[in-house]
């Protein structure tokens, strides 16, 4: 079970190009492009929703790329941190900054909670179980009060970032998102490339092995999992500040195959193929918006297209494509 | 008026009707998925998309040939049914040797694109499908009503469970399935041949789906969305029931659609949840479900 991707964790390996094989200025030339991106014409809107879900699109590769784990719920720490840090925001005057690290504890939280639930099964059933507790948020959330139902929280306030940072501004509040992009995707990083990350990889491989070993395989999973959750909820906060609205849309499952999708199409189990897959669906919406139900089709399209041909996604392709032309 | 608990019984009797009746789709529905699962190894997120190609395929059938329900029971089920093994052949026999994840992304996508085009050609409003003639009315049973056509599914399905339960358990084409599943390569040896075996059964799996798409078709309406959410519900009366036996499956299917009925009446609130409220709790007191066996 869950050698869903050794080939794509395998061409991750240091044998490919430069910018791959050299993690830091891979790091440094994406930041920098980040950077520069708004000055250059780019609509800040649009480059803060491809943030917000490339560090939710990083979270969720955290557990499938290096845990072997495919969550099909994971809308429901994106949908709940929004709708908790949109609440605080909005209802209790918390500044940007508590209802951000609020709503991201509220996901942590239901990461602890549906994690010892889910860690039991493995493969098929651990998706399918993440799948119908994530239908369970949804319903929960369709008739709570403090939701508003189809509504949803609107015209939540953005603030003042520390009392002084005023995030009307588009490049205070881009800027403020690239921060805690570059947060969360470093300690992903980080954590990937620590004894931990490298115990989980080893159980996505051969678990009864490291259980052999003496790890404590769910101890390890379970970890794993409350740590993309955390981080799932801190892009979704962050979303909900940015756009200032929380909605259904976050906890619907179509928004759980929407991060399978973009993990898959940038390539599971790279650093950056999360980034890149987030910047390829969310444009790709932006210029199929007025078109309706193509966007779904497409989407679906790219997914069967993705698993018959194409498993390594864009950047696993290019790395290997890389590594087999310096031989 | 009578009560029990407080509850008139007219409304309690109506719930478990519909509850039961929800039940049976489950239950056809489950069985279907776990057909497919126990020789293929894949979850078929399709189903949902083809319990819905079942209910257009009888909506068209009906409205542009003049082919009435009876007819359609029969033709629905196996023009879907190609369908599906046109998809096993193309493109799900490509990704058995992968891990049985890549399926549930194949057929999620497919779900995604089918949902999709039906949508565009037909809003996300329901279209009408008459009750046959034979079935209209109902039976007063002197504490309720109930009516013909319900009785229909419910006893229908019941015998297309149990007939599916009796050649997989009790055929020989059965024994052949069987056997498939525990270990395909012996099987072939013996001369069988395991390929045309499996889309057969992808196909019959399938088939299974859009026969509940037709006779649900006059009880909701035809939708293009009516099976996106079932899907997920049937998900969790799978992962509730385990994968391993036929008949739990089944029972599993019926007993929670009556849950959910009462549910209707007692707690109307959390009716829409009290089947993942129940998943939770049997996966925290029996991981692998209830008739299930740990694989």
């Amino acid at each position: 079970m869950g050698d869903i991707n050794v080939k794509a964790g395998a061409t991750a390996t240091p044998a490919a190009g430069s910018a791959l094989r050299r993690p830091a200025v891979g790091i440094a030339v994406m930041v920098a492009l980040f950077a520069i991106a708004p000055l250059v014409g780019f609509y800040p809107v649009f480059l803060m929703k491809v943030l917000c879900f490339a560090l939710f699109a990083c979270a969720f590769n955290l557990l499938i790329g290096f845990g072997g784990l495919l969550s099909f719920g994971h809308a429901m720490f994106l949908g709940t941190a929004g709708y908790v840090s949109a609440h605080a925001a909005k209802e209790w005057g918390l500044p940007p900054e508590g209802a951000i690290v609020l709503g991201t504890l509220a996901s942590a939280l239901l990461g602890i909670v549906t994690g010892f639930i889910t860690i039991r099964r493995q493969g098929i059933y651990f998706a399918m179980i993440t799948l119908a507790i994530a239908q369970m948020m949804f319903f929960f959330y369709l008739q709570a009060n403090f939701t508003h139902g189809e509504d949803g929280i609107q015209a939540v306030p953005r603030g003042r970032l520390f009392g002084f940072i005023d995030l009307a501004s588009p490049y205070a509040m881009y800027y403020t998102v690239l921060a805690i992009f570059l947060f969360g995707f470093l300690v992903i990083y980080r954590a990937i490339h620590s004894p931990f990350g490298q115990v989980l990889q080893a159980i996505r491989e051969n678990e009864p092995r490291a259980i052999s070993l003496g790890y404590d395989a769910d101890r390890y999973k379970l970890l794993a999992f409350v740590l993309s959750a955390t981080l799932s909820g801190l892009a979704g906060a962050t979303k909900a500040i940015v756009f200032q609205l929380a909605s259904l849309t976050d906890v619907h499952w179509t928004m759980s195959g929407e991060v399978v999708l973009m993990v898959l199409l940038g390539g599971m189990g790279t650093i950056f193929g999360p980034v890149v897959g987030a910047l390829v669906i969310i444009a790709l919406e932006n210029y199929l918006a007025p078109f309706g139900q193509w966007v779904t089709i497409i989407t679906g399209l790219i997914f069967v297209v993705c698993v018959l041909a194409f498993r390594r996604g864009i950047v696993g392709e290019l790395a290997a494509w890389l590594g087999r032309r310096r031989g | 008026m009578s009560e029990i608990f407080g509850v008139p019984t007219q409304a309690l009797f109506g719930q478990l009707l519909i509850g039961l009746i929800n039940g049976a789709f489950y239950a056809v529905l489950s069985l279907g998925l776990a057909v497919i699962f126990g020789l293929l190894n894949i979850i078929n997120f399709t189903h949902g998309a083809q319990y819905m190609m079942g209910a257009f395929c009888a909506y068209f059938l009906l409205n542009k040939l003049g082919i009435g329900y009876w007819w359609s029971l029969l033709i629905a089920p196996i023009a879907v049914g190609a369908t599906g093994m046109l998809i096993e052949r193309t493109m799900l026999s490509r990704l058995y040797k992968l891990d049985h994840l890549y399926g549930l992304l194949l057929t999620f996508g497919l779900a995604l694109v089918i949902q999709g085009v039906f949508r565009n050609e037909f809003g996300s409003s329901g279209l009408p499908y008459q009750i046959p003639p034979e079935l209209a009315g109902g039976y007063n049973l002197g504490f309720m009503f109930l009516p013909k056509y319900r009785a229909w599914v419910i006893v229908a399905s019941l015998v297309v469970c149990l007939a599916t339960w009796y050649v997989i358990e009790r055929t020989k084409l059965g024994a052949y399935l069987r056997a498939a599943t525990e270990n395909p390569t012996l099987v072939q040896s013996f001369g069988v041949n395991v390929p045309r075996m499996i889309t057969l059964t992808y196909g019959f799996g399938v088939g299974l789906a859009a026969l509940a798409g037709v006779m649900a078709a006059p009880i909701y309406q035809v939708n293009p969305l009516m099976g996106a959410d079932l899907i997920i519900v049937v998900f969790a009366v799978v992962v509730i029931g385990g994968m391993g036996s036929i008949l739990g499956s089944v029972l599993t299917g019926f007993m929670l659609g009556v849950v959910e009925g009462l549910t209707k009446v007692f707690y109307p609130e959390a009716s829409n949840t009290v089947i993942f409220v129940v998943m939770v709790i049997v996966l925290i007191l029996r991981p692998a479900g209830l008739f299930g066996r740990e694989r």
